[in-house]
């Protein structure tokens, strides 16, 4: 096998799991050591350079980087990385100094942005420190797009919206139009910015199209529309009995929201089987836990109506069977009909793409659904300096992606207006420190906790429903944030073998808990899978291999589940093992970051 | 050494034994030896045998005397029976627990210097007794606990680490178990384990004097050049005789070889040993051939290893005696004191 080349960042990068899964890249293990630390505005700082809003994503964040978190594979669950990161935001004190500065004097350059939610702000963000002068439009009256008009308040206070929206919006160098919907591409185009982003999500929620919905329009709410009205006070009730339709988020939220605004008997309701459903786990147990029933494999046939108002809707059963060419269809069961009767019904079944206000003559290519067509790295446009990121680029998918497209929107922003070949992306900066003290001393806690996964505290289901407003989940404390820290296995203390000091004496293999590393011959990687102490059988993990030892064999680490306890290079004789922290920012604009993060 | 016990987590899909064991439930506390010790892979090598052989830990006695060698046996089976005894006398009080309880499986764990000097007479006459066994030496040329002596099976010519040079002339423990009656009898390297555990399992699966003289470097004092127990040194003078592999029974045999390559072996408890020939002419159920041969691949400059001699129905020191085939801790009063008519038949049967 080709020995693995340690000088690409990616090869290390990729054993840090959760960092890897983050599309921004958040140095997780970093900022989860200095919470344990107590250092929580450093943590927070960490945070915020990567992902930009840390106290609105530790409540809200989709979370990708848990299910790939490594701590899954070695016990029962991954570490509460998402809820560690409210933690830093809760506990941190004024950090409005650490933030970059905004030069006075300007570069000269000025950008717009459609839209204010995360990834025009995290755009705004990246270029004001760099003296751009960025323009953000938004038809709202506040920043923030769908993270403050439909993320309900009882998951997100707005306090942390405005705190997080202000360390962009408030600091100069940005100018806010809000209030101002933008209604012509070719207008912006024309106003001569030298670049526009536009980040104007994805604002269509689906409609229901069966018999009945006409009749009884005025009980049927789109989702979407809904909860913005109710995020904004415009609605603050709504009927004892309700139905939402829909299995993802966004049902849930309107669930939950109809349970606080008097909904008392409230059901969802989903085509399909309660495990396809597109809602996080979480989601879905919180809403159980209100006492909210989700039954599946129901298709909307009917509203039913009186006099012009809602009395319920039917349903057909289902089924899922594969057809001939096993793709999985829904079929009926034959078994009567389902009639559930409601005052309301909220429809939560998709979001779409629109662009009404991007004139289609203007050389602006979309694709056949309706999406910009975008270089996937750089998200440019068809028109060189437009850029495209968040909902608005690929469809609906979530806060910390809206994010990642962001930042990598900025550099190509930055790198268009400086002239330079956008295609050509500017490398992560890496750090690579050896964290020995002594010959069995680290400057990280290489001790592995067994805790199991810590839980989250809750309000009371009475105080929780009561107001919308009131925060259901109450974060940790500092002791069970410490704890829960502990569980993390510090995956950027990274494993570094050097072969030419390898004495082959086997102390590393005998001592490894998790029988990670193997010293055989050398072969095919698929072969040498297969011959491992463990044969290493999740293929989306890498093998560590180097070859040159005296015996003609290879050094064979698979990274699937080492838990960075340390032990390889405590007990290895020659220091052939050492413990170095990889640490890695992706490119931005602005510079400073690293020292800014970097602990101590 | 380190502070910290190793992490309890193991690999998810770490191998389950019959007994529902991993090899994990096998190890005893973390190691105190100095860190690359060749000891400590030795340890590795029992509990990985200890595993494989799916043997109830509580059915082993694990003994040694002094040394960092014997040491180890706190640093695995730690469910299992210790006696950690002094300088050079594992083998008398292994001969005693042996012959109070026979049921148990009897492992004793020594050093050079523990074995070959201080203990030698132990360890000939545990041998010459044929005690049901295995008897591990952790071979490193020097006194490691106390700081790199030369031992008594350091090799003539040898440096020590400040360039000392061996005088004496150095005993070999294989020969002299040979010898002395030995009825299994192997050498290996703690860098092999693709060598040394089949061998121990072989060993503990034989019902008679098992001794494996296990070269194992000190890294910390024998480990440099000049050494002829270093582990580059070994590793360039090792000459297997063959290779073993050790089945339950027939009906688990899996692979197949070509007649003459292949030699196999049934123990007394129907197990098989294969031996899988690396030298042609090389039998190991020669003895007198067997010593013949070390010799002659000493005086060439060879480390010769594997399985060296197997008699496949040995006795042992209670056939010898013809004692009772029960333990005596499951014998009852009556007995284990047959009273005074009992004593006096035997004094008048010696008069
Ligand atoms: C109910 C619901 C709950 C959600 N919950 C979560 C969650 O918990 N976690 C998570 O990660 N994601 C969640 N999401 C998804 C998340 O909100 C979006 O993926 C994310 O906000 C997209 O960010 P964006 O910057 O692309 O655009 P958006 O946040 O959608 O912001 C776009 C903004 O552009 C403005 N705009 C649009 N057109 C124009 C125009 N022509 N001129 C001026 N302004 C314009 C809009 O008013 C809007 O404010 C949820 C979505 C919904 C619907
Ligand atoms: C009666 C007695 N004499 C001397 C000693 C000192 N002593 C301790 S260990 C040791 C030598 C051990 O050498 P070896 O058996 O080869 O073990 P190693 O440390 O090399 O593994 C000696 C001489 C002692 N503990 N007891
Ligand atoms: S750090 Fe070393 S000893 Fe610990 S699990 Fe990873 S490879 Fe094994
Ligand atoms: S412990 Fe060190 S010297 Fe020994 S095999 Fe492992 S890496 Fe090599
Ligand atoms: S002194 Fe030698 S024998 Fe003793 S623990 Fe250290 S390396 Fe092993
Ligand atoms: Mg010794």
């Amino acid at each position: 096998m080709t020995p693995t080349d340690i000088s690409n960042p990616d090869t290390f990068h990729k054993v840090v799991d959760c960092q890897w899964a983050c599309p921004a890249h958040t140095p997780v293990p970093e900022y989860i050591r200095l919470i344990a630390a107590g250092r929580y505005s450093d943590a927070y700082m960490v945070n915020w350079h990567s992902n930009v809003f840390p106290g609105i994503l530790g409540r809200t964040c989709d979370r990708p980087c848990e299910p790939a978190c490594r701590r899954g594979r070695v016990e029962e669950e991954p570490v509460a990385i998402c809820r560690l990161k409210r933690v830093a935001a809760d506990n941190k004190e004024d950090i409005q100094a650490r933030l970059p500065p905004i030069p006075a004097v300007r570069n000269g350059k000025r950008i717009a942005c459609v839209g204010a939610g995360p990834a025009s702000l995290t755009v705004a963000r990246d270029l004001a420190p760099m003296g751009y002068e960025v323009h953000v439009f938004d038809g709202e009256k506040k920043g923030g797009g769908f993270i403050r008009s439909q993320i309900p308040r009882f998951r997100l206070p707005e306090s942390v919206i405005d705190e997080e929206v202000g360390y962009i919006t408030e600091r100069g160098g940005v100018t806010t139009h809000f209030g101002q919907r933008v209604e012509s591409l070719r207008a912006l185009l024309d106003a001569g910015y030298d670049a526009v982003f536009i980040g104007s999500g994805a604002p269509r929620g689906r409609d229901l199209d069966v018999p009945g919905r006409k009749e009884a329009a005025a009980n049927i709410h789109i989702g979407i529309d809904w909860l913005s009205s109710v995020s904004f006070g415009h609605i603050e009730s709504i009927g004892k009995r309700v139905i939402v339709l829909g299995g993802g988020n966004t049902a849930m939220d309107c669930c939950r929201s109809a349970r606080r605004l008097g909904g008392e008997q409230v059901t969802v309701v989903v085509r399909s089987g309660f495990e396809e459903m597109k809602a996080s786990p979480w989601e879905k147990e919180d809403a159980m836990n209100e006492g909210i029933p989700i039954l599946n494999y129901l298709v909307p046939k009917e509203v039913l109506h009186q006099g012009g108002k809602l009395t319920g809707m039917v349903f057909e059963k289902v089924k899922a069977e594969r057809d001939a060419k096993g793709r999985r269809t829904l079929v009926p069961t034959g078994e009567p009909d389902v009639t559930i009767e409601a005052d309301d019904v909220l429809v939560a079944i998709g979001q779409e793409n629109a662009f009404p206000w991007i004139e289609r003559d203007l050389g602006l290519e979309f694709d056949r659904w309706g999406l910009p067509a975008l270089n996937e790295k750089t998200l440019q446009s068809s028109i060189p300096n437009v850029f495209f990121g968040g909902d608005a680029a690929f469809g609906p998918k979530n806060i910390i992606w809206a994010v990642a497209h962001g930042h990598e929107a900025a550099v190509s922003i930055d790198r268009y207006c400086r002239g330079l070949d956008v295609g050509e992306r500017p490398p992560p900066e890496v750090v690579m420190s050896s964290q020995k003290m002594g010959i069995h001393e680290w400057s990280y806690d290489s001790g592995v906790s067994l805790d199991l996964r810590f839980k989250v505290p809750h309000a009371e289901h009475e105080v929780a429903l009561r107001d919308i407003r009131t925060e259901v989940e109450l974060g940790y404390d500092r002791e069970l944030a410490y704890k829960e820290a502990q569980r993390c296995l510090n995956c950027d203390v990274q494993t570094v073998f050097t072969t030419s000091l390898c004495i082959e004496c086997d102390a590393c293999v005998d001592i490894c808990p998790v029988d990670c590393i193997t010293f055989t011959a050398d072969g095919e990687e698929q072969e040498l899978r297969e011959r491992l102490r463990v044969p290493a059988l999740n293929l989306d993990q890498p093998l560590y291999v180097q070859d040159g030892l005296k015996t003609g064999r290879v050094m064979v680490k698979d990274e699937d589940v080492c838990l960075h306890c340390g032990m390889c290079a405590e007990r290895c004789p020659t220091g052939a093992w050492d413990m170095q922290k990889f640490f890695l920012e992706t490119a931005k604009p602005y510079a400073g970051r690293v020292a800014a993060c970097q602990a101590q | 050494m380190s502070f910290l016990p190793k992490p309890k987590l193991h690999h998810p899909k770490l191998p389950v034994n019959a007994l529902g064991f991993t090899r994990r439930d096998y190890e005893g506390a973390i190691s105190t030896l100095c860190a690359g010790c060749g000891h400590d892979s030795i340890s590795a090598a029992i509990i990985q045998a200890c595993f494989e052989l799916e043997i109830e830990p509580h059915r082993v006695a694990k003994l040694s005397g002094i040394g960092c060698s014997s040491k180890t046996p706190d640093y695995f089976l730690g469910a299992s029976h210790g006696f950690n005894s002094v300088h050079g006398r594992m083998p008398s009080v292994l001969t005693g627990a042996n012959l109070a309880n026979r049921d148990l499986i009897y492992l004793g764990v020594s050093g050079d210097g523990d074995s070959a000097s201080i203990g030698f007479g132990q360890f000939a006459h545990s041998i010459r007794r044929g005690v049901n066994m295995t008897y591990i030496v952790e071979n490193n040329g020097v006194y490691g606990l106390t700081k790199g002596q030369f031992s008594a099976t350091s090799d003539k010519g040898s440096k020590a680490k400040k360039g000392t040079v061996n005088t004496d002339e150095a005993i070999d423990l294989i020969g002299i178990a040979l010898q002395l009656g030995a009825t299994y009898v192997a050498r290996s390297f703690s860098g092999d384990k693709a060598q040394l555990v089949p061998l121990i399992k072989g060993a503990l699966r034989h019902p008679g004097p098992a001794f494996i003289d296990c070269i194992s470097p000190c890294v910390a004092f024998n480990n440099h050049e000049g050494s002829t127990k270093s582990y580059d040194f070994v590793r360039e003078h090792n000459e297997a005789m063959n290779f073993l592999d050790v089945f339950p029974g027939r009906s688990a045999i899996t692979a197949e070889y070509a007649p003459g390559e292949v030699r196999e072996v049934e123990q007394h408890d129907g197990s098989v040993l294969r031996l899988r020939k690396l030298h042609a002419e090389y039998d190991p159920t020669d003895r007198i051939g067997a010593m013949n041969h070390l010799h002659e691949r000493k005086a060439a400059g060879e480390i010769v290893t594997g399985l060296l001699y197997i008699d496949p129905d040995p006795q042992d020191l209670h056939s010898n005696l013809n004692t009772v085939p029960t333990p005596l801790n499951r014998l009852d009063d009556s007995a284990l004191v047959p009273g005074k008519a009992a004593l006096e038949k035997l004094n008048a049967a010696l008069r």
